[in-house]
């Protein structure tokens, strides 16, 4: 692996480990298996598009981006809680629905940001190079997020959030609607995924309806990963490995993508499948880990 | 006061299924009267409690606490007023967290949380000298995973938060006929202890006529979501479990079917 292809792939664990944080948030705080990411992803990114090219500062743009997907996350929560629809399918509809607006928002399919501001300019504008204003423009925005999360999880509202994951009913008989722990969870999860949307947009220069494809998916592998490999036996740990996770995971992701089997090497489109195998093998074996400890 | 009116609860209403679960049920219950509920299986015992806790609100009837219409209340709302502790260990408490981060959550029951510390520093002692008085040694595992817990152990922890906000009422469903027989009955001196150092009004659930004749100062029957029987006091005092199963055979016309009920 080159050092240009290392840089690249630290880049987008640390700007996908947004998203990872707020999978994590939903999928093992929450409980709650949430498909909206796949359209808050793109969601965030035409958010944040639109709003440069209207003028708009690019970290201002972060902040329209944010509040969009917290709209999106309380649309799956109200779907769930209100209405009594299955949490996945309430995600589906609300991913299927994103797709329409997100074409909406930018009135075709992708739009492109060349030559616009964006918050990398600040950074590159000192001198730095591209590919590192970019790896630690993100690396700070993941730290902080992962900061603000492991204090958010340790406050009364945080505190009640994991319980509500873990004990619907017990939370409940302390005085608390779960309904409204709900609703919050998953806006702030799809929250931080269109924040990473809008910096992924930013960052590759153009905005796409489909980028948001597997998201999902590849959210559910870094988390799995990081859990793996740098363990989850309490939140602040599992919120560190989640975004650890997310930077291996990219980072397999390049090697693979590096590999040559005679004729045969990876294409990025084979990546969906490669990321829905890894996560099955990871959750059909659970105890592979065990397995391998009692091994070593 | 805590007042039930005819309250009526149906179950699968309308379909071959239907059940009468609470037939116009009335019961009136004064501040510090702990009562221990009877019935055999199926009578409404749980339906009763669930009733008052708003897991399902009744099909009529309303229920009042003081002055305080609550029947249309959410559950999470009544629980501002109302302790609870399950049958089933596992529900009252989150075995993800810590001993100590339950007991937080439990010191905030029914009030505002925002974003303080969950676990505050000056709590901790005040945790860590009620679990020193349950003397089951958690007092040292303050940051343990409350899924570590054995099932009585958990119990006893649920007993502690459903009190340590003072309840108005609180309900206990069974909460030891999962446990074996010697944590049984240390549940039950714990949640004797409890009940009568606040003087809190209990409502309990038990399969065992003993212990329902031996706590608290008043004992309803229930059958088939009718109460048959409510004693007190003097009255109650002086019941035997043959009194008990007269009384019953006397009121329903059926046998109890004693052998779960005596030895429970
Ligand atoms: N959630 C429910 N859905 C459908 N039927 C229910 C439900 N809860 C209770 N019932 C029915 O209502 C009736 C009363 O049940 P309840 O659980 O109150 O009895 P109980 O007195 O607590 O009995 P047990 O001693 O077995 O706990 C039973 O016929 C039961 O099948
Ligand atoms: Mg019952």
């Amino acid at each position: 692996m080159t050092w240009y292809a290392f840089y690249g792939a630290l880049e987008q664990g640390f700007v996908y480990g947004l998203m990872v944080l707020g999978v994590y948030l939903t999928f093992r705080v929450l409980d709650f298996p949430d498909l909206t990411v796949d359209g808050s992803l793109p969601l965030g990114a035409a958010v944040s598009s639109v709003a440069i090219t209207a003028g708009v500062n690019p970290y201002l743009s972060l902040l329209y981006a944010a509040a969009a997907g917290f709209a999106a996350g309380m649309v799956t929560g109200i779907l769930n809680t209100k209405f009594r629809i299955l949490h996945l399918l309430a995600s589906i509809l609300t991913m299927i629905s994103l797709y329409s607006v997100n074409i909406r928002i930018m009135g075709r399919p992708n739009m492109t940001l060349l030559g616009k501001p964006t918050v990398l300019d600040a950074l590159t504008g000192l001198g730095l190079p591209p590919y590192l204003a970019s790896t630690t423009l993100f690396g700070v925005f993941g730290l902080v997020a992962m900061a603000a999360l492991v204090w958010f999880l340790r406050t009364e509202l945080g505190q009640t959030m994991i319980a509500t994951g873990d004990n619907p009913q017990m939370i409940t008989s302390q005085g608390v609607n779960t309904h409204t722990v709900i609703i919050l969870g998953v806006g702030l999860s799809n929250a931080l995924v269109a924040l990473s949307g809008a910096l992924v947009a930013q960052n590759q220069g153009a905005a796409d309806v489909g980028m948001g494809v597997g998201t999902i998916v590849a959210g559910l592998a870094s988390v799995i990963v990081g859990e793996t490999v740098f363990g989850c036996r309490t939140v602040t740990r599992a919120l560190i490995a989640a975004l650890l996770g997310s930077v291996v995971y990219r980072l397999a992701i390049a090697l693979a993508l590096g590999l040559k089997f005679g004729e045969f090497s990876f294409t990025p489109s084979d990546l969906n499948l490669i990321t829905a195998v890894l996560v099955v093998v990871a959750l059909v074996s659970p105890n592979i880990k065990r397995r391998f400890r009692g091994r070593a | 006061m805590i007042t039930l009116a005819d309250v009526v609860k149906f179950f699968h209403r309308g379909t071959v299924n239907e059940v009468l679960a609470l037939n116009n049920v009335s019961l009136e219950i004064a501040r510090g009267d702990c009562i221990t509920v009877i019935g055999s299986n199926g009578a409404g015992k749980s339906t009763l409690l669930n009733c008052l806790a708003g897991s399902f609100f009744p099909d009529s009837g309303t229920l009042r606490i003081d002055d305080e219409n609550i029947t249309t209340w959410p559950e999470y709302r009544r629980a501002k007023f109302i302790g609870r502790v399950f049958q089933d260990p596992m529900r009252g408490t989150c075995g993800a967290m810590s001993i100590e981060e339950n007991m937080a959550l439990a010191l905030k029951r029914g009030m505002r949380r925002g974003f303080s510390l969950g676990v505050k520093a000056a709590d901790r002692e005040r945790f860590r000298a009620q679990l020193r008085a349950l003397d089951l040694g958690l007092e040292n595992r303050l940051r343990d995973r409350v899924g570590l817990l054995s099932g009585g152990q958990r119990q006893a922890m649920t007993m502690l938060m459903a009190t340590l906000v003072r309840p108005r009422l609180l309900l206990l469903d069974e909460h030891t006929a999962a446990l074996d027989p010697k944590t049984a009955k240390q549940i039950l001196d714990l949640t004797r202890e409890i009940v009568e150092r606040d003087r809190l009004t209990t409502l309990m659930v038990t399969h065992n006529m003993h212990q329902a004749l031996d706590f608290g100062n008043r004992l309803v029957m229930l059958h088939r979501g009718e109460i048959i029987l409510d004693v007190r006091d003097a009255e109650k005092a002086g019941l035997t479990v043959q009194d008990l199963l007269e009384r019953f055979y006397t009121a329903s016309g059926e046998r109890m079917e004693s052998d779960r009920m005596l030895l429970g």
